[in-house]
């Protein structure tokens, strides 16, 4: 293993990146869906929906830009991870458009069942999504059939292999626990309270999945924890992991629910980077044929294009984040609901 | 059925459902931009009023367009690995600078917009319509470069490997600046102008004929004319210029377009007509010399016919034939009525021409039908090429995908998006009906 700065490593970090940002931004607004229906009032469902209001599509934007960079970076594995995967992203996809809708049609009627309809699907569909997403991501640890065409070879069911449907509950117990701390953000009185209930059950749901899925990792793919043995200081990374984990029910029972928020997101920055330091320099593993893996070498775009996209991320990428970051100042506070409110 | 043919019926089926919304987004966005200005300029809270309304129009659109665009971002991979793994170099960069430029910029200020009144200074409320309105035109920019990459391809060359060959990019700015880009892109955004601005003149020729909200409608639809007298007539002479583009980098397309046979001969423009494949004849009315006069200035000159293509290198003749004139048509009354209105509201009887206000209530079906109709014919005129000339459509479809899994993918895409469509339009008309309210005529900017 090479761990020379190539353009293909920096792309390896930049995919990474932004599948990051999308984790820890739809992250929160998928986990305030995941909670939706455990409120029965439908001012605090509303509350709910409107603290995300603002931001949750601007959120997806990332896992389309994340999507749109996979796809100029690394073609073959955008090819091989959508077609491979096909009904289960058909059904991530569906989901998706069904909780889009949700959130823009709920508030639109008063009647009861209608809005018990969209309350049903908001939640369900922001589950369904969360679990898939982290199937997908326990598929791409434990490794996926692939054969000497790049093409997956795998049955239509293999994806749903026991490890990564832990992995997939991990993941929605992660964004609820990131979404409960949300949620407690941007609310103030009752639900303020309901939220800080939710945090301490989340945080003891996510630890739990946490705990189980470090020991499958550990006991049935070794192969993550490889680089590890070889270079130790990257055991810095699940130490820093763990403390930024045990720092959230400080933050929170302290009051500080901002700084509880920052540490769930670097949960999920140090989660992440397990991830890239397990699959390195993979980006879907084949197995039981390691040797037809897809790489950042041989899933890569031409140097130029890597390059010219890299100008790209230089141009846009700081101009994203100043008025990203400076819409979220914006949007700041307790969330209050008025006439132009979902 | 196969794989192939059923990806090709999912692609337009989504794509054709997602494109009711972004022609609104991008043409909305410009309306609202000149309404807030306005405001701005004026300070008569008739405006201020008007702006929030179509900014809660321009929402719902938003949200249909994210919901239903998220599919169209991977759909590529989904149903055309073999497609995505041979233009990935060139054709994902695209993509990825839409997301980077185009999507953050107006989602992002899409929030300010809809929900932040109250809590910016008007000249900040006033950026973010622009950037919303700049990232609607962005992203149709980088959309547009990515598929006329696909009709005219430049500034690439096919490398061969060990596993299989593709295009990667020798110049990015030729990849940008195909021979197709600027014109398609041109006609492209100016179709969405229209489709927006006769949004605007539908809703408000509905309130004059009720007498609802006169004023506000009034106004509205002097903004409305205005925008739709620019876009028609602009989509004439980009249209004009498309022909000729088209003509020269994809010959089959444009003899399809008007059902011209012989190899190489002078060619007529039909007003209407049916093409029959198999006596390689169209039964119609024409304008003799008219397409060759269009192409090259002279009526006598020689256009390319179907026949100097091989069969397999033809495309489906009459569907686009049918599409491409129907868009014409289309297109021709629409700017008749936006002419026919500027006049009116010239000679000062607009708004007591109530026949013509009753035909503006559904001229909003016209520019839709044509943007589709328009499309239609570019993708259709395409085939039998995925990317014109070098891969073919049935060569770039997924090899791990089965009929049954599209099947599937189909009834899904199909039963959700029926039920968006009714949901759509039964929240328009809601919002419609409801109208502007009071509260928007006070001023609820956030003061320093």
């Amino acid at each position: 293993m090479t761990m020379a700065l190539d353009l293909h490593v920096i792309w390896f970090g930049l995919v990474g990146i932004l599948l990051t940002g999308y984790a820890i931004l739809d992250g929160f607004d998928l986990g305030v869906g995941a909670l939706h229906l455990l409120t029965r009032k439908d001012e605090h469902r509303r509350l709910m929906i409107n603290a995300i209001g603002p931001v949750w599509d601007g959120n997806e934007v990332w896992l389309v830009t994340g999507g749109g960079a996979l796809f100029a970076a690394f073609p073959e594995v955008y090819a091989t991870v959508f077609s491979g995967f096909y009904l289960a992203f058909m059904l991530l996809l569906c989901m998706l458009i069904f909780r889009a809708v949700a959130i823009e049609f709920r508030s639109k009627l008063p009647g009861r069942w209608w809005r018990q309809m969209w309350d049903a699907s908001f939640s369900l569909a922001s589950i369904g999504c969360s679990l898939l997403l982290g199937v997908a991501l326990g598929n791409v640890v434990w490794g996926v059939p692939l054969d000497a065409q790049h093409e997956f070879a795998g049955s239509f069911l293999g994806p749903l292999n026991p490890y990564a449907l832990l992995v997939g509950v991990t993941t929605v117990a992660l964004f609820m626990m990131h979404g409960a701390i949300y949620v407690a953000l941007k609310t103030d009185g009752e639900l303020h309270e309901i939220a800080r209930g939710w945090i301490n059950n989340t945080i003891i749901f996510f630890t739990v999945c946490y705990g189980l899925t470090t020991i499958a990792t550990l006991l049935y793919v070794p192969h993550m924890s490889q680089h590890m043995r070889d270079y130790p200081v990257f055991f810095a990374v699940p130490v820093l992991t763990m403390l930024a984990v045990a720092n959230i029910p400080r933050e929170i029972h302290f009051g500080r629910d901002f700084l509880g928020f920052l540490s769930s997101g670097a949960t999920m920055v140090g989660l992440m980077a397990l991830v890239a330091i397990g699959i390195f320099p993979n980006l879907v593993l084949s197995r039981p044929n390691p040797e037809l893996s897809l790489t950042i070498y041989n899933a890569a775009s031409s140097p130029k294009t890597l390059t010219i996209m890299l100008i790209i991320v230089a141009i846009g990428v700081p101009i994203v984040l100043a008025y990203t970051s400076s819409i979220y100042y914006i949007f700041r506070g307790k969330v209050k609901l008025d006439t132009m409110s979902y | 059925m196969d794989p192939v043919l059923l990806s090709r019926i999912q692609f337009g089926l989504t794509i054709s459902f997602h494109y009711i919304f972004p022609p609104l987004s991008i043409g909305l966005g410009v309306i609202l931009v000149l309404m807030e200005a306005l405001y701005l300029k004026t300070r008569n809270p008739l405006f201020q009023q008007m702006t929030r309304f179509w900014v809660r129009i321009f929402g719902l659109t938003f949200a249909l367009g994210v919901a239903t665009g998220v599919v169209m971002e991977f759909q590529f991979g989904t149903n055309w690995a073999t497609y995505s793994r041979f233009v990935g170099d060139v054709f994902g960069s695209a993509l990825a600078a839409e997301g980077i430029f185009a999507f953050f910029l107006e989602s992002g200020f899409l929030a300010i917009l809809l929900f932040g009144w109250d809590k910016v200074s008007p000249r900040v409320h006033m950026l973010s319509t622009c950037m919303v309105a700049l990232g609607a035109h962005f992203s149709a920019i980088w959309i547009i470069v990515a598929n006329s990459w696909m009709q005219t391809p430049a500034g690439y060359h096919v490398v061969q490997s060990a596993l299989r060959s593709r295009a990667e990019v020798v110049d990015f700015w030729a990849v940008v600046f195909n021979p197709s880009t600027m014109v398609r892109l041109t006609h492209t955004v100016l179709g969405a102008w229209q489709a927006a601005a006769f949004l605007v003149l539908s809703v408000s020729a509905f309130y004059l004929l009720k007498r609802r909200h006169v004023e506000f409608a009034r106004t509205s639809m002097k903004i409305g004319l205005i925008v739709a007298v620019v876009a028609s007539l602009g989509s004439l002479v980009t249209g004009d210029v498309s022909g000729r583009v088209v003509g020269r980098y994809q010959p089959a397309k444009l003899a399809a377009m008007e059902g011209h046979f012989p190899a190489s001969a002078p060619a007529g423009m039909y007003l209407f007509g049916w093409v029959s494949e198999a006596e390689q004849r169209v039964t119609g009315i024409s304008v003799p010399g008219m397409l060759s006069f269009l192409v090259h200035g002279d009526t006598t000159k020689p256009v390319t016919g179907l026949t100097a293509f091989p069969p397999q290198d033809r495309p489906p003749v009459n569907p686009v034939f049918q599409a491409f004139h129907v868009m014409v048509g289309v297109g021709t009354i629409l700017i008749g009525l936006s002419l026919l209105g500027a006049f009116l509201w010239w000679r000062g009887s607009l708004f007591e021409a109530r026949w013509l206000l009753w035909i503006y209530v559904f001229a909003v079906l016209g520019p839709q039908a044509a943007n589709q109709l328009g499309w239609f014919t570019a993708e259709v005129g395409r085939q039998p090429w995925i990317v014109y000339g070098l891969m073919r459509t049935a060569a770039g479809v997924s090899p791990s995908v089965t009929t049954g899994h599209v099947v599937a993918s189909l009834v899904l895409f199909t039963l959700i998006y029926l039920a968006l469509f009714v949901l759509f339009i039964y929240l328009l008309d809601q919002k419609i009906r409801h109208g502007p309210l009071a509260d928007d005529l006070e001023v609820a900017y956030h003061r320093r």
